[in-house]
């Protein structure tokens, strides 16, 4: 839903920087769909028994190495870790987003993505 | 992190410091000529990287070595990829001598970007994972929107403004099926989804399930941005005509290559169990791109404008190769779908590759860009004209080209995959293509030049337009050595 809201703007606004900040929403829409799933997906053992898996993550640890224990760890941790990794780039593409709408608005003192038509054919 | 993991990295990791001293070089010694000089002998080292990973996979097809939690795949494809990508990066380098000279901002942090993005699109070609092929994506695709801005012109700044916008959009597109394909099979690892996808299919629903469908085809979508493939091709025209020229040989070959690298070993690794519901959804998106593509190249009369809408129809004819999956049905006979794929990709780079290094060199001395400006060019730059004409040859597909062999490996793959359809629209777009491709050819030299004055040769640049010229007839004359080295690389996915 917050995802489609941010299609729709990302599409029909005319100000740049209200279109990066309706990818932003798209982008958060991703991040809570992921966080939702990274629930929904946890295998049954965990879910139903957090302190036994827990134990079981230390014993995998102890027994066949910590190397073991990390993937065990991780695998349950995927779409957390997915989710920062988007916040982390996005940030970044905002960044470079935000220094060429300056540049552009050096050039041509507007930020108006429907007078950038330089170029059409 | 391991020491062996490192070692697997090794090449982006020397690529990626390359980068970084380039810049310090810009910054450290006034005479910029030093910079190109930096990075085109740096590469020796991520290339002398990947040639030792490469013999140390030893000579079993299939052979690879995984690090990162296996999120990183070392293997013959990848490293395929790799070498093809420096090659790119190492020509444009050599072909921007003269440009760069003209920007007046930040010479250093022009070739540093052109590194960093390389490193990106290696990576992407060996991840394993959905979490790291997003990073990769990024990182191949941030330096490129900077890059595409580069020149703070108007014309620049809207083509790197279009493309991060979009490019971001198609991100986010991209992300939202990666995530629906996480809820669905509960894991982002290739080799994961490929287990769960084969415990629980209902055959009735197309890709097992309703929302993996959806998940699918918006990956689907996301990676059609990157290689420009009809309907997501918006952006390439505008993209293509306001980018420095430099920057959009770069783009359109290696940023291609990587794109396609990843949709092959995505599907054909992750999904490869469903691949029926799948490879229908490319032949449609193939035909598409080539019709499209082709009917709006001949209204074109900017040349990279046409050459942008050119890319959108050969990303047409590679899909063609992509689709051809159910090819490798017949037992114990491999498909040359992917090998076919991966040779186009080398064709196709040396010579987009060509075509561009003439435009530029001619198009730095008249300042137009437009078609009737290169009137009487068989003239003004022969050597210029004959390897541009011949890159236009190979464009079409005409032996003894790169281009003919290339169209010839894929056609035959989709033909073995009873796509015939599929091959004839391909055929016929190829001689719609004849057209515009062979009208550039004409006018350099049956119309008569403006003026007579001969357009002056730089050192550098020529070197690499001779080195993609000799690759586009030695990939047409002998195929054979890299079609083997291709069908290796292509081994790894089955």
């Amino acid at each position: 839903m917050i995802f489609s809201i941010g299609l729709y703007g990302a599409l029909s606004k005319k100000n740049v920087i209200a279109v990066l900040m309706s990818i932003e929403l798209m982008f958060n829409a991703v991040n809570i769909a992921l966080l939702a799933f990274s629930r929904y997906v946890v295998p049954q053992r965990i879910a139903v028994d957090p302190a036994g898996a827990e134990a079981e993550i230390a014993n995998a640890m102890m027994s066949e190495g910590v190397a073991l224990g990390e993937t065990v760890l991780s695998s349950l941790l995927t779409g957390h870790i997915f989710a920062v990794f988007i916040i982390t780039i996005a940030a970044a593409e905002v960044a470079l987003g935000l220094g060429i709408v300056i540049a552009m608005y050096r050039n041509r003192s507007s930020v108006d993505v429907t007078q950038a038509n330089m170029m059409s054919g | 992190m391991t020491l062996h993991d490192v070692y697997l990295l090794s090449p982006e990791l020397s690529l990626a410091a390359l980068g970084l001293v380039v810049i310090l070089v810009d910054m450290t010694f006034r005479n910029k000529g030093l910079l190109a000089i930096v990075s085109v002998v740096g590469l020796a080292v991520p290339i002398a990287l990947s040639l030792i990973l490469w013999s140390d996979l030893g000579g079993e097809p299939g052979a690879q070595m995984t690090g990162i939690f296996g999120t990183l795949a070392v293997d013959k494809f990848s490293l395929f990829i790799k070498f093809l990508v420096l090659g790119v990066v190492g020509l444009v380098i050599m072909s921007s001598v003269g440009y760069v000279s003209n920007i007046r901002f930040f010479p250093g942090e022009y070739h540093g970007l052109m590194l960093f993005s390389a490193s990106g699109m290696m990576l992407l070609a060996a991840t394993t994972d959905l979490i790291s092929i997003y990073i990769a994506l990024e990182l191949t695709s941030l330096p490129l929107a900077a890059l595409a801005a580069f020149q703070r012109d108007s014309r620049s700044t809207e083509a790197g403004m279009k493309f991060l916008l979009l490019s971001a959009m198609s991100s986010a597109v991209l992300l939202y099926g990666m995530a629906l394909v996480y809820g669905f099979t509960g894991t982002t690892h290739l080799d994961g989804i490929l287990e769960r996808l084969g415990q629980a299919l209902d055959p009735s629903v197309p890709f097992g399930s309703y929302g993996l469908f959806i998940g699918v085809v918006m990956v689907v979508a996301g990676f059609g941005f990157k290689i420009s493939a009809v309907p997501f091709q918006m952006w390439v025209p505008d993209v293509y005509e306001g980018a420095p020229t430099p920057v959009t040989a770069y783009l359109s070959v290696a940023s291609k290559a990587a794109g396609f690298a990843v949709i092959l070993r995505v599907f054909y690794v992750a999904f490869g169990e469903i691949s029926l519901d799948w490879s229908g959804l490319f032949a449609v998106l193939s035909a598409l791109s080539m019709t499209v593509g082709n009917l709006v190249a001949i209204a074109q009369r900017n040349i990279k404008r046409m050459l942008a809408y050119s890319t959108i129809a050969h990303a047409g004819y590679l899909l063609a190769g992509v689709a051809a999956i159910a090819a490798r049905v017949p037992e114990g006979e491999s498909s040359i779908g992917p090998s076919g794929v991966l040779f186009y990709l080398v064709g196709y780079a040396f010579t987009n590759l060509a075509a561009f290094f003439a435009i530029i060199a001619i198009s730095n001395r008249t300042g137009s860009e437009m078609i009737s400006s290169f009137a009487g060019m068989g003239r003004r730059a022969p050597l210029l004209a004959i390897v541009l004409a011949f890159a236009m040859v190979s464009l079409l597909g005409i032996p003894p080209t790169a281009g003919f062999m290339g169209k010839l490996y894929v056609f035959s793959a989709a033909m073995k995959a009873d796509l015939a359809w599929l091959v004839v629209v391909g055929v016929v777009n190829s001689a719609v293509s004849a057209y515009y491709y062979l009208r550039v050819v004409r006018v350099m030299y049956m119309t008569d030049p403006e003026d007579e004055e001969r357009v002056p040769v730089v050192r550098v640049p020529m070197v690499a337009l001779y080195l993609t010229g000799l690759g586009i007839l030695a990939l047409g004359v002998f195929p054979g050595p890299i079609m083997n080295v291709a069908e290796k690389a292509a081994g790894v996915l089955f």
